[in-house]
């Protein structure tokens, strides 16, 4: 129901005014689509997903070269997660992965994605025709966040991916050892890897509302890109600093290391829920922000 | 002009400019509402979840004791988050660079080993997981951070595992005698479960302490009594001792001391999670990951002194902490006395060297280091440093003798000058 709507009527009757149209689910499903495949086609996400898949690659090469005169990854438990265990089997490299990249490449890639979202078509003039095509202010922003979500799903998947084809060339697989020293199959592994890697990718939506509602603030891609991945970092510092223990856990990037959990045994769930409310407490609130921000601006651009 | 405006405004009169402000005014409502629901929801559960006290049967204290001391909890398994807070002064990685030295990460040690973990226990908050199947079965863990830590012993195997560095400790309980033997005593050194403290807290209970019970509790889902333990004595440090003793099965689900000091608790050791059925039993199947490093107990029989020296270590912080640890020490040390009772009891040792020199007569940056951490004190007795913390305190003479107790240090000082 938006004025964007009435204001295409006549041109899209061919000129008899008529009551307004509204766009059904299947309209919806491909402005989505649109989106999607318009983001992935992008050069920049592109080049983000390049950078994510080679993370593991390297981290892989890394441990193959450290590791071929015999010695022990990781030794004294530096690093990140699960480091020590890739030697044994290729599928620790998922969880290491995954690990090293949600501090930063991942957030990173998500914000600069989401940040782009509605100021990058503001920058680039695109978004009022987007609004002049059928598409109504709230609907085109669920889009744009549906997108975003999807991004956040695809990075994580391509990392985890990429860990998992590295892992297998150059370590052996099979069944492993869970970090509480339990021993599970290696299809089991696999159902937990895949797990984690829906559980990294629900830990973004956090900070990709964040970049979203930052994004309709602006009319300047590049500032809402540089405004989310700064705030990313000025949080993550903040979750490092012991004074402000009080504040932290309703930090975004507070839990996020809790996907570990799921490798434990029994998989220990409460760091892993208080994740899922963070992020969705971020999510509701930002969204709604982004919604109240989005609707009742002027569009300029 | 449509798109310059907002979702719905169909007209373009004047009234706009204020219709426009209300809506931005309500839509902007919609994230602020959210954030308020959720400062309720964190703000009031937990007041909502602390306040409804079961009703239970009434109890005495002395009931309440034999019910401890009856119960007979074979099978469970569960959470427990510990915290302790000392008031150790925070040496951070200079602690862990210690245990590094003392475990011998890099020597011939293996971080896996218990002698150097459980020390962790000290201080911060942990989350520890606990399982047992009778009496052979356990597992303890450690809950790091993407990362654990496991003691397990299925029958006379002991094993120690350290995902973090993929390190696995082993020994062989009856085989190896007095080397399985140490790794378990060591590993059940610092209790940890409210179970362990709250036994040795009772055998400190005589005619010095006064125990009541105080109403009752939830406890990890389950009705739990309260059974308080204080001091009758003034000058301890310690100021109650709480216990939540599960009303079912007599198990103590949590255990809280306070300092008479107030403020926090010292040591609050509590089931978040409980389950009293049996655990699986992959749970105590253990065998060590392909390439994790295993050491094996019988190969430490040469860090034997720095097992004792983390020992010695862990009984001035955990052991002294309780007045019925006050006499293990004594293996440790020559001319160890005990002066007073029960929670009083100040422990007296020589050290039979110079003592800490204090004042002017310490120099360089070493003796202002320590003279910094300790307070001077001067009696009857000469002069000497006080170190504290929030529930054991110490007097180091200048002549080289230690009085060391959960007390206060007006205590210390006139126990010093009584030995005069």
């Amino acid at each position: 129901m938006s004025l964007a709507e009435v204001a295409e009527t006549p041109a899209a009757a061919g000129g008899t005014p008529g009551p307004p149209r509204t766009p059904g689910p299947l309209w919806t499903l491909g402005l989505l689509r649109n989106e999607l495949s318009t983001t992935l086609r992008r050069w920049r996400t592109v080049a983000l997903l390049g950078v994510l898949a080679a993370v593991p690659v390297l981290v892989g090469i890394a441990i193959k070269i450290e590791t071929s005169d015999g010695s022990s990854a990781g030794g004294g438990g530096e690093g990140p997660a699960f480091i020590a265990q890739i030697t044994n089997n290729g599928l620790f490299l998922v969880f290491t992965a995954l690990a090293a990249t949600l501090p930063f490449f991942l957030p990173m890639a998500v914000g600069v994605v989401a940040g782009d979202a509605i100021a990058g078509e503001a920058g680039a003039g695109t978004l009022r025709y987007l609004l002049v095509a059928p598409a109504g202010r709230t609907r085109l922003l669920i889009t744009k966040y549906a997108t975003t979500m999807a991004f956040c799903l695809i990075a994580t998947l391509v990392v985890a991916i990429s860990a998992l084809v590295v892992g297998a060339l150059l370590f052996p697989l099979g069944e492993l050892t869970t970090i509480s020293g339990t021993r599970i199959g290696f299809g089991e592994g696999l159902a937990r890897a895949l797990l984690i890697a829906l559980i990294v990718a629900v830990s973004l939506i956090g900070v990709a509302a964040l970049g979203l509602f930052v994004s309709t603030l602006t009319n300047s891609g590049i500032a809402a890109m540089a405004t989310t991945v700064g705030l990313l970092i000025t949080v993550q510092i903040l979750d490092q600093i012991p004074q402000l223990h009080a504040l932290q856990p309703y930090l975004f990037p507070h839990y996020w290391l809790s996907f570990a959990d799921l490798m434990r045994d029994p998989v220990y769930w409460d760091d892993l829920i208080r994740n899922l409310q963070v992020q969705g407490l971020y999510a509701a609130v930002f969204g709604t922000a982004a919604w109240a921000r989005f609707t009742t601006k002027d569009i300029t651009a | 002009m449509a798109p310059y405006e907002s979702d719905d405004s169909r007209t373009g009169d004047e009234a706009d400019g204020t219709r426009a402000g209300r809506r931005r005014a309500t839509r902007y409502a919609v994230p602020v509402a959210v954030v308020g629901v959720a400062a309720a929801t964190i703000g009031l559960v937990p007041a909502f979840a602390g306040s409804g006290d079961p009703d239970l049967p009434e109890v005495s204290a002395q009931q309440l004791i034999e019910k401890i001391a009856a119960s007979d909890v074979q099978r469970l398994s569960g959470t427990v988050k510990v915290s302790s807070d000392l008031g150790l002064p925070d040496l951070g990685g200079l602690e862990s660079s210690l245990g590094g030295v003392t475990g011998g990460r890099e020597g011939e040690g293996s971080s896996a080993d218990p002698s150097s973990r459980l020390m962790e226990l000290a201080s911060g908050t942990h989350t520890l997981r606990v399982a047992a199947d009778g009496e052979d079965r356990q597992k303890l863990s450690l809950l790091d951070k993407a990362a654990e830590y496991s003691v397990i012993r299925d029958g006379d195997e002991v094993w120690a595992y350290d995902s973090a560095s993929n390190e696995a400790y082993h020994v062989r309980d009856a085989a190896s005698g007095s080397a399985g033997k140490g790794a378990e005593d060591r590993s059940g050194d610092v209790p940890a479960t409210p179970r362990e403290l709250a036994e040795e807290a009772l055998k400190a209970a005589d005619g010095t302490t006064s125990v009541t019970v105080d109403g009752t509790a939830q406890v990890a889902g389950r009705d739990a009594y309260k059974l308080v333990i204080k001091p009758k004595q003034s000058g301890s440090t310690v100021g109650a001792i709480s216990v939540a003793v599960d009303a079912k099965t007599g198990l103590p689900l949590k255990f809280t001391l306070t300092p008479a000091s107030g403020g926090a608790a010292v040591i609050d050791a509590g089931f978040t999670e409980v389950d009293f059925s049996r655990p699986a039993a992959s749970t105590f199947d253990f065998s060590p990951p392909k390439g994790a490093k295993v050491t094996e107990g019988d190969e430490l029989k040469s860090g034997g002194p720095a097992g004792k020296d983390g020992r010695a270590d862990k009984d001035g912080r955990a052991d002294k902490a309780r007045p019925g640890g006050a006499g293990d020490p004594g293996k440790e040390f020559e001319g160890l006395n005990v002066i007073g009772e029960g929670w009083n009891s100040i422990v007296r040792f020589d050290t039979g060297g110079e003592g800490l020199p204090s004042g002017e007569a310490a120099g360089g940056d070493a003796g202002r280091f320590l003279d910094s951490l300790g307070d001077q004190v001067s009696g009857g007795f000469g002069s000497g440093t006080v170190f504290t913390t929030r529930l054991v305190n110490a007097l180091i003479t200048d002549d080289g003798k230690v009085y060391a107790g959960a007390v206060t240090k007006d205590a210390l000082v006139k126990a010093a000058d009584a030995a005069k």
